[in-house]
C-alpha cells in the first residue's frame, strides 16, 4: 500500500491485473523507441555521407577504384629500386628516433604537469579544496585545444624544430591525463592519507608517501597509453608542421614520382615503430594493471 | 646460528628492501632528468633563443585582440587609400573615412590620438610624436630625408630607402613608392557587418528597431532577414562559410567513428575466443586490426586523400578506418569478458547463434561499447581538425590557411576560439549522452 500511495504516478504503473498484456505493452513500447532511434540514425548516416560525398573533391564511387592505384604505383617503383631500401631505411632512423622523442618528452613533462594538476583537482585530496573547480576547468581548456593550434602558432614565434612540437603535445597531454589521474585518485584509499597527517606530515609528503604508491600503476599504465598516441600525434604534427618522420614524409611525397622508394621507406619505419610501441607498452600495461 | 645462514631474518629482508627502494628513489628521479637533458641538448634548447621572434609574439598577441587600419598613400599618383587590414574588401568608401582621418586637398592628417599627428602633404610626411618632436620626410632624389631631433631613438629605423617609425599609438612607414600609418584599435572590427553594408556602423538599439519596424530598407526582403544575410555573408570574416567547415568537421568525426563502430562490431566476434574457435582465422582478423590501427591515420589519409581528393568523405573515410581498428580490438576484449549464464540461459530456450548474441552478448557488452564510442566521437571532433589540415576540409583547412598567410592572426584568434566551443562542446554532449544512455535514466 505505501508503493501505491508515494510510488511513482498512477499512470506509469503497469496494470498487473493481465500480466501478459502489460509485459507485451512495454516491450512494444521499447521496440517502437528502438525503431525510432534506429531509423534517425539510418538517416543521419545516409544523408550525412550523402552530403559529405557531394562537398568532397571526388566521389566515392570514381575514386574507389583508384584507392589501390597510388599504393601500388608507390609499390611498383620502390620494387624496382629495392636495392635502395635498407640504405634509406637508416637515412629516415635519426628523424625517426626525433619523433619518438618528441612524444616522451611530451609525454613525461605532461604527465608530470598532470600529475600536480590532477591530485590538486581531486575532491578529498586537494590542497586547496576551494579551488578544486579553476583547476578542473584548466584541464579542461588543455584538453580542448588541438595539438596542431599551439604548434602552428608557435612555429611562427619559435621557428622550426622539434620544441613547438613537444610544447603542444605536452599542454594537451597534461590535461588528458590530468583528467584520467584524477579519476584514478578519487578511488585512492583514504586510511594511509589520514595515518600520515596523524604523525605531522605535510601536503607534498601525504601525497607522495599515501597517495602516489597507490596510484602509480594506473597512472603509470594511462601514460604508457597516451605516449603511443603520442607518437602518432608527433608524426602528424610533423608532417603539418616541422620535425621528425613526418615532414620527411612530406618532403618525399611532394618530390612525389621518382622518391616512392623513399616514401615506402617511410611508411614501413613508421608502421614498424608504432606496432613495437603498441605492443611494448601493452605488454607493461597488462602487467602493471594486472599485478604480476 | 644456521637458521640466519639459510633464511636471513625479518629486519635483513626490510632493510634490504628499504636499501633498494631508497636507491630506485634516486635512479629513478636521475634517469629522468638525465632523458631531458640529453632531449635538450638533441632538440637544440640553446639555439631557440636566437631563433625565437618575440617581435613575432608581440605582433601575434595584439592582433589576437585589436584590428589596426592602414592609411596608404601612393607616391606616384597621390592618391590616399584608408582600409582596415588593409584589404579591399575594408577600404572606407570616400564620403565616409573615420573621424580620425581628415583629407583637404593633398593634405592629409591623421589623428592617432595622445597628441601624436601624421601629416601627408606635397612636400613628403610628418609625424610628431608628443615628448619628442617632429620627424620629417622629404623625398629628395627618390630618397627620403629623415629632419628629427638627434639623437634619433632606436624607436626609428632609418636605410637607405625606406624610414619606419614604432611607437605605441600605432606604426609608420615610409619608402619610395608609397607612406603608411597604422592605427590599433582594439575590437575585432566589421566583425557584424563591413562597410558596404547598409546596417555598418549601427548601433544595437538601432539595429533592433530597424528589425522589428516596417520600413524596408530592401523593398524585396524583410530588414531582419536582410540583416541575418548581411551578417551570414560577411565578407571579412565569411561566417557562413566558417559555420560550414566546423558542421564538416562534425560531420568528419560523426560519420567515421559511427561507421567504424558498425564495421568493427560484426568484425571483433571474429577476434574473439569464446565466439570463434577457429584459431588460424582469429589471428586473422586480430591482425587485419592491429594492421589498420597501427598504419595510422596520417598514412591511411594521405593515400585515400589521393583517391578521393580532398574534402570531408576523404577525411571521414580515414577516421573510420582507422579507428575501425581500434575498436575491433576493444570489442573483442569486452566479448571475451562476457558473463557466459546469460549466453547459456539463452541457449536453453532453444536460440539460434543469431538471437543469442542479440539477446545474451549484445545487451552486455552495450554500456562498453557506448562508452567507448561516445568518447571516441568526442576525441575525433579534435583529430578532424587536423585531419582537415591535411585532407583539405572543415576548419582545420581554414586555420591553416590563415595560419600560413601570417597576416590575419584574429581570424587565428577566431578560429581557436570556435574550435575549442566545438570540443567542449562536443566533450559535455557526449558525457551527457553517456550518462543518459548508460545509467538508464
Amino acid at each position: 500500500m505505501v508503493d501505491v500511495a508515494f510510488g511513482p504516478g498512477q499512470g506509469q504503473r503497469p496494470d498487473l491485473s493481465n500480466r501478459n498484456e502489460a509485459y507485451l505493452d512495454m516491450v512494444r513500447r521499447k521496440r517502437m523507441y528502438g525503431g525510432i532511434l534506429l531509423v534517425v540514425f539510418v538517416a543521419l548516416m545516409a544523408s550525412g555521407w550523402k552530403l559529405a560525398e557531394h562537398r568532397n573533391a571526388g566521389g566515392f564511387l570514381n575514386g574507389l577504384h583508384q584507392v589501390f592505384d597510388f599504393p601500388s604505383e608507390v609499390l611498383s617503383e620502390a620494387w624496382t629500386n629495392r636495392a635502395n631500401l635498407p640504405g634509406l631505411f637508416w637515412d629516415h632512423v635519426p628523424a625517426l628516433i626525433e619523433t619518438v622523442n618528441i612524444a616522451a618528452v611530451a609525454t613525461l613533462i605532461g604527465a608530470l604537469a598532470a600529475m600536480s594538476l590532477s591530485l590538486l583537482a581531486t575532491r578529498g585530496l586537494a590542497r586547496w579544496p576551494a579551488l578544486i573547480p579553476v583547476f578542473r576547468r584548466t584541464m579542461d581548456g588543455l584538453r580542448a585545444i588541438p595539438e596542431i593550434v599551439i604548434a602552428l602558432v608557435l612555429i611562427y614565434i619559435l621557428g622550426g624544430g622539434p620544441v613547438p612540437a613537444v610544447i603542444a603535445i605536452a599542454l594537451h597531454t597534461g590535461g588528458a591525463l590530468g583528467k584520467l589521474f584524477s579519476e584514478v585518485a578519487e578511488n585512492a584509499d583514504l586510511k594511509p592519507v589520514e595515518g600520515l597527517q596523524s604523525v605531522g606530515a605535510n601536503w607534498s609528503q601525504r601525497m607522495w608517501l599515501g597517495v602516489i604508491p597507490q596510484v602509480a600503476p594506473n597512472w603509470l599504465s594511462y601514460a604508457l597509453l597516451r605516449f603511443e598516441i603520442n607518437v602518432r600525434a608527433s608524426a602528424i604534427l610533423g608532417f603539418v608542421g616541422e620535425g621528425g618522420i613526418g615532414h620527411d614524409l612530406k618532403l618525399a611525397m611532394q618530390w612525389g614520382q621518382g622518391r616512392y622508394d623513399e616514401v615506402v621507406a617511410i611508411f614501413a619505419l613508421l608502421f614498424l615503430a608504432i606496432v613495437v610501441i603498441d605492443h611494448v607498452s601493452d605488454h607493461f600495461r597488462h602487467k602493471l594493471v594486472k599485478g604480476h | 646460528m644456521t637458521m640466519t645462514a639459510t633464511a636471513p631474518s625479518l629486519a635483513e629482508t626490510v632493510t634490504a628492501s628499504f636499501a633498494r627502494k631508497r636507491r630506485m628513489a634516486f635512479a629513478i628521479p636521475a634517469a629522468i632528468l638525465a632523458y631531458l637533458i640529453y632531449a635538450a641538448i638533441s632538440f637544440d634548447l640553446a639555439g631557440l633563443a636566437q631563433r625565437a621572434r618575440f617581435d613575432n609574439a608581440a605582433i601575434l598577441l595584439s592582433d589576437f585582440w585589436m584590428h589596426k587600419t592602414h592609411v596608404t598613400r601612393d607616391n606616384r599618383t597621390d592618391t590616399v587609400t584608408v582600409a582596415i587590414e588593409g584589404e579591399t574588401k575594408g577600404t572606407y568608401p570616400p564620403g565616409l573615412l573615420p573621424d580620425w582621418v581628415r583629407i583637404d586637398g593633398d593634405v592629409t592628417t591623421i589623428d592617432l590620438g595622445r597628441g601624436h599627428i601624421v601629416t601627408y602633404d606635397g612636400d613628403g610626411a610628418r609625424y610628431v610624436v608628443p615628448g619628442y618632436g617632429t620627424i620629417d620626410i622629404r623625398p629628395e632624389g627618390g630618397k627620403p630625408v629623415v629632419t628629427a631631433p638627434e639623437p634619433i631613438p632606436d624607436w626609428i629605423s632609418i636605410s637607405d630607402n625606406k624610414v619606419a617609425v614604432t611607437t605605441d599609438a600605432g606604426r609608420f612607414n615610409y619608402s619610395r613608392a608609397k607612406v603608411e600609418t597604422f592605427k590599433y584599435e582594439p575590437g575585432w572590427e566589421l566583425w557584424f557587418f563591413t562597410l558596404d553594408s547598409p546596417f555598418h556602423g549601427k548601433s544595437f538599439a538601432e539595429l533592433a528597431r530597424l528589425a522589428l519596424s516596417g520600413d524596408r530598407i530592401d523593398p524585396s526582403r524583410s530588414n531582419l532577414g536582410y540583416m541575418l544575410s548581411e551578417f551570414w555573408t560577411n565578407k571579412m570574416w565569411r561566417h557562413g562559410d566558417v559555420a560550414w567547415a566546423i558542421f564538416e568537421t562534425i560531420l568528419m568525426a560523426f560519420l567515421g567513428t559511427m561507421t567504424a563502430a558498425l564495421i568493427a562490431l560484426p568484425l571483433s566476434f571474429l577476434a574473439a575466443r569464446n565466439f570463434n574457435p577457429l584459431g588460424p582465422l582469429r589471428f586473422a582478423a586480430r591482425r587485419v586490426f592491429d594492421f589498420v590501427r597501427g598504419v595510422d591515420g596520417l598514412i591511411w589519409t594521405i593515400v585515400l586523400s589521393r583517391a578521393f581528393g580532398p574534402g570531408p568523405m576523404t577525411g571521414a573515410i580515414a577516421i573510420a578506418l582507422t579507428d575501425s581498428g581500434s575498436f575491433g580490438k576493444m570489442f573483442s576484449e569486452a566479448l571475451e569478458n562476457i558473463d557466459e549464464k546469460q549466453v547459456e540461459g539463452i541457449q536453453s530456450t532453444g536460440a539460434n547463434s543469431l538471437q543469442r548474441a542479440r539477446f545474451g552478448v549484445i545487451p552486455q557488452i552495450t554500456p562498453v561499447l557506448l562508452s567507448q564510442v561516445l568518447y571516441y566521437l568526442e576525441s575525433n571532433t579534435r583529430s578532424a581538425t587536423v585531419i582537415g589540415a591535411i585532407v583539405g576540409g572543415g576548419i582545420g583547412l581554414l586555420l591553416t590557411q590563415a595560419i600560413i598567410t601570417q597576416k590575419d592572426w584574429e581570424e587565428v584568434a577566431y578560429y581557436m576560439v570556435l574550435i575549442v566551443l566545438m570540443v567542449m562542446l562536443m566533450d559535455s554532449l557526449s558525457g551527457w549522452l553517456r550518462k543518459k544512455l548508460i545509467k538508464g535514466s
